[in-house]
């Protein structure tokens, strides 16, 4: 039955199977993303979006089927992640460089290297924060950017973002949106992000997936070409507000049921 | 982005108004306390030969001290609880970590640590002097055992609920086992595992007063105490009283300082 994953797709799931409690989340599921591109899940509560994520990005075992990166199995692949609730994901008791370089450590990447990598990650993204403190003495999006900054040091070829603008305000998920697509733009880095408005999902996304009710199906997978950057005045271009009416409009259609 | 700045500004403000004050309301419990004791010692309700006043009381405290034998009994018995301490840290962190990071291993054991835990351990002198007799090791070892019942529990506690985030963190940035134990779950363990610490000293001083009292000893504040009792020397029994209560205030107060500077995220 399996068969071999497009060759540009730098994310392919076949037959994925996932119950939870004998309830069945994710039957025969399939989904193939191509490569450069960012990429919203949007769907209803409990759909298993974040579930879905995270058994991609390796963090969640699943029943059956196969699940692969850039062709490899997820072992294999460099990820990066970036979770919802940054204060339960940075290490408290390291400063924020220490927290950024910890995925090279990890790997024994030398101090020096590191050094380097850092300071070209904050030049390139001009970053301006004093990473000598700890992540508790930043404000919530500063410290949001200090875990994307720790999640993208490891050059990694695909990044995962479980909604990351959740936990913050609506001024700083301005601010961190538009680093993030500053980052995107920058580095080309295929990006898999988990959101919870509509309006977040469309405005930095190459496609929307649109995720039915349990146990999940894809049900449609709307394309959002505006060229980049994006702008405030994106959320008012008619192209924005028709791809957002459509998606709204499945998403009715799919409560409903 | 911009708000930090303000907020801190503003904090401090409301500070510094009303913290010259505050930092003496403490000091009013104390003098309530001094107050009344005063009153009753010199009221007549009370044999003053039970209760002399505070003010002789520290008298005899300062004598004591300057006489040198109280300074013996009071360093012996530090002595014996940071002997006791040191014994059931050394083994009960680690201890409690690893039981911790086996959720089998650890439940295969919670009852008995449960148990002991919930056994007064002044109950257990008696085994224990019939196990190491009756010299100052046996103090030691029964003090130590009492601190290690606490500290491994908490230890034990902070490794088991690390927040399970950090450890799925550390993996989807490639840790393995070996690391996220080293880099997460043991510093995840680290303000309980101060907890423990700290309530471990103070039972351990409890018990090491407790057994100078009852299994016999030539020095210690213990002793000194139920000697002076015996003998009706009431005012070196409440002197000794005090600076075994200034004791496990001291220790509290050390254990607080170093857990605020070493676990500076705690809380935060």
């Amino acid at each position: 039955m399996m068969v071999a994953p497009p060759a540009d797709s730098f994310i392919a799931v076949q037959g994925l199977y996932k119950s939870f409690l004998g309830q069945p989340l994710y039957e025969d599921f399939n989904l193939s993303l191509p490569t450069n591109q960012l990429i919203s899940i949007f769907g209803p509560n409990g759909c298993g979006k974040s579930t879905l994520i995270n058994m991609i990005s390796g963090l969640l075992p699943y029943d059956q089927g196969q699940i692969t990166i850039h062709g490899k199995p997820i072992r294999q692949a460099r990820i990066g992640y970036v979770f919802q609730n940054y204060r339960d994901a940075l290490f408290p008791w390291l400063t924020a460089y220490d927290n950024i370089a910890y995925p090279l450590r990890v790997r024994g990447v030398s101090a020096a290297e590191c050094h380097h990598r850092i300071r070209t990650l904050v030049e390139t993204f001009n970053i301006r924060l004093d990473l000598e403190r700890y992540p508790y003495s930043f404000s919530g999006g500063q410290q949001q950017l200090v875990s994307i900054l720790r999640a993208l040091v490891g050059d990694p070829e695909v990044l995962f973002l479980d909604e990351p603008f959740s936990a913050l305000d609506f001024e700083t998920t301005l601010f961190v949106r538009d680093k993030l697509q500053e980052i995107f733009i920058t580095t080309g880095i295929p990006m898999l992000m988990v959101v919870h408005n509509l309006e977040e999902a469309v405005y930095l996304a190459d496609q929307v997936l649109l995720l039915s009710k349990r146990p999940t199906r894809l049900v449609e997978r709307v394309p959002f070409d505006l060229p980049r950057p994006r702008t405030p005045d994106t959320l008012s271009s008619p192209e924005f507000i028709q791809v957002s009416h459509h998606c709204l409009e499945i998403f009715r259609q799919e409560m409903g049921k | 982005m911009t708000t930090t700045p303000r907020l801190a500004i503003r904090r401090s403000r409301s500070r510094s108004g009303a913290a010259t004050g505050d930092r003496w309301l403490p000091l009013i419990g104390l003098l309530v306390l001094f107050g009344l004791w005063w009153l009753i010692a010199i009221s007549g309700w009370v044999n003053p030969v039970l209760l002399p006043t505070p003010l002789t009381t520290l008298g005899a405290l300062v004598k004591g001290i300057l006489s040198g034998t109280m300074v013996t009994d009071f360093g012996t018995t530090v002595l014996r609880t940071f002997a006791a301490f040191a014994l059931a840290a050394l083994v009960g962190v680690p201890l409690g970590v690893a039981l911790g990071s086996s959720e089998k291993l650890y439940r295969s054991v919670e009852f008995l640590i449960d148990f002991f835990r919930s056994t007064p351990a002044s109950a257990l002198i008696p085994m224990f002097v019939l196990f190491f007799g009756v010299n100052n090791l046996s103090k030691v070892v029964i003090a130590a055992f009492s601190a290690l019942l606490l500290i491994v529990f908490n230890s034990a506690y902070g490794v088991i609920h690390a927040k399970q985030s950090r450890i799925l963190a550390a993996q989807a940035m490639g840790a393995n086992r070996w690391q996220i134990f080293k880099d997460v779950l043991l510093f995840e363990s680290l303000p309980q595992t101060f907890i423990g610490l700290r309530s471990g000293i103070s039972i351990a001083l409890v018990i090491v007063i407790v057994a100078e009292m009852f299994i016999g000893t030539e020095q210690g504040l213990g002793k000194r105490i139920i000697d002076a009792q015996q003998i009706l020397n009431v005012q070196d029994m409440y002197a000794s009283i005090l600076l075994t209560g200034l004791l496990g205030y001291s220790l509290n107060m050390l254990f607080l300082t170093v857990e605020k500077r070493l676990i500076h995220w705690s809380g935060k």
